[in-house]
């Protein structure tokens, strides 16, 4: 027991690299998941969109894209874009390595949100958008006035899940080789181990990752459950799950 | 555009979803300033005419013209042609997430471009027509069913549409609530609107139809003013059918 403490709860350890979680790795991981996240948000709602188009070769697209990403292990995306783009000439970040990881992780979060939002839309009753085009509006306009309004505030929950997932995914874009102060939470944790042969730094990452993503969850639990006895009729529950990563 | 065309005109007009026939050649004028209700068995194709005026379902023939103007060609503007056709629906369609004014203000401000000052005194004018100047601030969901109701004819109201459809209008709606509903359609009617109703509300045909419109499996059965139609039906269908909802 004495061992286990010493190799995984030595809080000197701890104190030590935690100037380094704190100032490089969780700004560096709360960088990646937000800029995955943005990306995804907008990427995203454009393939919903695409997706639930009455035009099968509008919606095809969208399906390949989603079934591909969603299909593929986040860390074959990671380097295939992190290593493969810049390695086969395509520098569009330069030698930023970072920036491709933002690339990597905000295409997979695209995929997940895209299928969020269209759940959330298809959601919304079909005599609203009815409604809409009668006094003469065009379905973008029915669309961004009236359904999606009303289909965001549904998927709130699920698009918390999907920041949550990014965060602990961000931890991933080690494999493509970032430099120091380039660093998310899990390499600081990770190289302070390496050097010391000592799980306390990891196990202190751990703790980071946690004070985000716990209270995000139960701010989800929150959510859903205020949408479940919500004061509105229309809040109906999305099927559980949706959009959620494998 | 003839000054003698009439206001609506359904010529030989046909519907059929997948292998069904809903509507077998419906031919059908209204002048302007007309009253007609449409009454029939449920599944004898009502709505779906209605819902061909303003091309919320697509014909599958024959055509549809206002003002002498087919509006099922190519190359029609179906918005413009939406924005002078309001549409009242069983089940409201109010906007949840918008409150009775916005609801009412809206279509005016983003279809017709008018300022937001402009549309809100056209809303509150429109809101105070049904009765409803004092809920102008409300949610939907703290509105009676019929309150909705009132709120949705004045957001189709709004657009000072030439021709007014109303889909089953009371018939989501508690008895106690009907009669409010019925009493803005009689204003309506009285004031010069061209209306199709389609209804089960009898007494309201009887006393508010110029004309009355018996429709049975996608067909015109019998029409005529609403006294000889209700007292001396000349179809076996007609009297079989009055017999059950009277």
């Amino acid at each position: 027991m004495d061992k286990f403490a010493r190799y995984f709860l030595d809080w000197e350890r701890m104190a030590q690299v935690f100037p380094d979680l704190l100032r490089e790795g969780l700004r560096n991981t709360l960088v990646l998941s937000l800029g995955a996240m943005a990306i995804g948000l907008v990427a995203g709602m454009v393939l919903a969109l695409l997706a639930i188009s009455r035009r099968w070769w509008v919606r095809a697209p969208a399906r390949v894209y989603i079934d591909l990403f969603r299909g593929l292990p986040a860390i074959l995306v990671i380097v295939l874009i992190g290593t493969g783009l810049p390695l086969s000439g395509y520098r569009v970040f330069g030698r930023e390595k970072f920036l491709y990881g933002i690339l990597a992780l905000g295409l997979i979060a695209t995929a997940y949100i895209s299928e969020i939002f269209r759940a959330g839309i298809q959601s919304v009753d079909k005599g609203q958008m009815e409604s809409a085009r009668s006094v003469g509006m065009t379905y973008l306009q029915a669309m961004r006035l009236i359904v999606v309004p009303q289909g965001i505030r549904r998927v709130l929950p699920p698009l918390t899940n999907e920041f949550i997932a990014l965060v602990k995914d961000s931890s991933l874009i080690f494999i493509i080789g970032i430099s120091v102060g380039e660093r998310e939470l899990f390499r600081v944790g990770q190289n302070y181990t390496q050097q010391h042969g000592n799980m306390s730094a990891l196990v202190a990452a751990g703790l980071f990752y946690v004070a985000i993503t716990v209270p995000l969850a139960h701010l989800v639990n929150f959510m859903d459950k205020r949408l479940r006895e919500g004061k509105r009729t229309t809040a109906d529950a999305l099927p559980a799950g949706a959009g959620e990563h494998a | 555009m003839s000054a003698t065309a009439p206001r609506v005109a359904l010529r030989g007009l046909r519907k059929r979803f997948g292998n069904a026939e809903v509507l077998r050649g419906i031919d059908l004028e209204i002048a302007a300033g007309e009253v007609v209700c449409v009454i029939g068995p449920s599944g004898s194709g009502k709505s779906t005419m209605l819902r061909c005026v303003n091309r919320l379902e697509e014909p599958s023939g024959g055509a549809v013209e206002i003002d002498g103007q087919d509006i099922t060609g190519p190359g029609v503007d179906i918005n413009a042609i939406r924005s002078r056709v309001g549409m009242v629906f069983q089940h409201f369609n109010l906007w949840p997430h918008k409150t009775a004014l916005a609801n009412v203000a809206l279509a005016p401000r983003k279809v017709k471009g008018l300022s937001r000052a402009e549309a809100e005194k056209i809303a509150r004018a429109r809101l105070e027509e049904v009765g409803l100047a004092d809920k102008a601030d409300a949610r939907p969901s703290h509105l009676s069913g019929g309150q909705q109701q009132r709120v949705a004819i004045a957001r189709a109201l709004a657009m000072d549409p030439d021709v007014m459809l109303f889909d089953e209008v009371t018939s989501a709606l508690d008895p106690e609530l009907v009669k409010e509903v019925l009493d803005v359609m009689r204003g309506l009617a009285r004031e010069g609107m061209t209306m199709i109703v389609v209804t089960h509300e009898m007494g309201f045909a009887r006393e508010a139809a110029h004309r009355v419109v018996f429709l049975d499996h996608g067909r015109v059965v019998e029409e005529g003013p609403p006294q000889r139609l209700f007292d001396d039906p000349h179809t076996e269908r007609l009297r079989t059918f009055l017999g059950q909802v009277l």
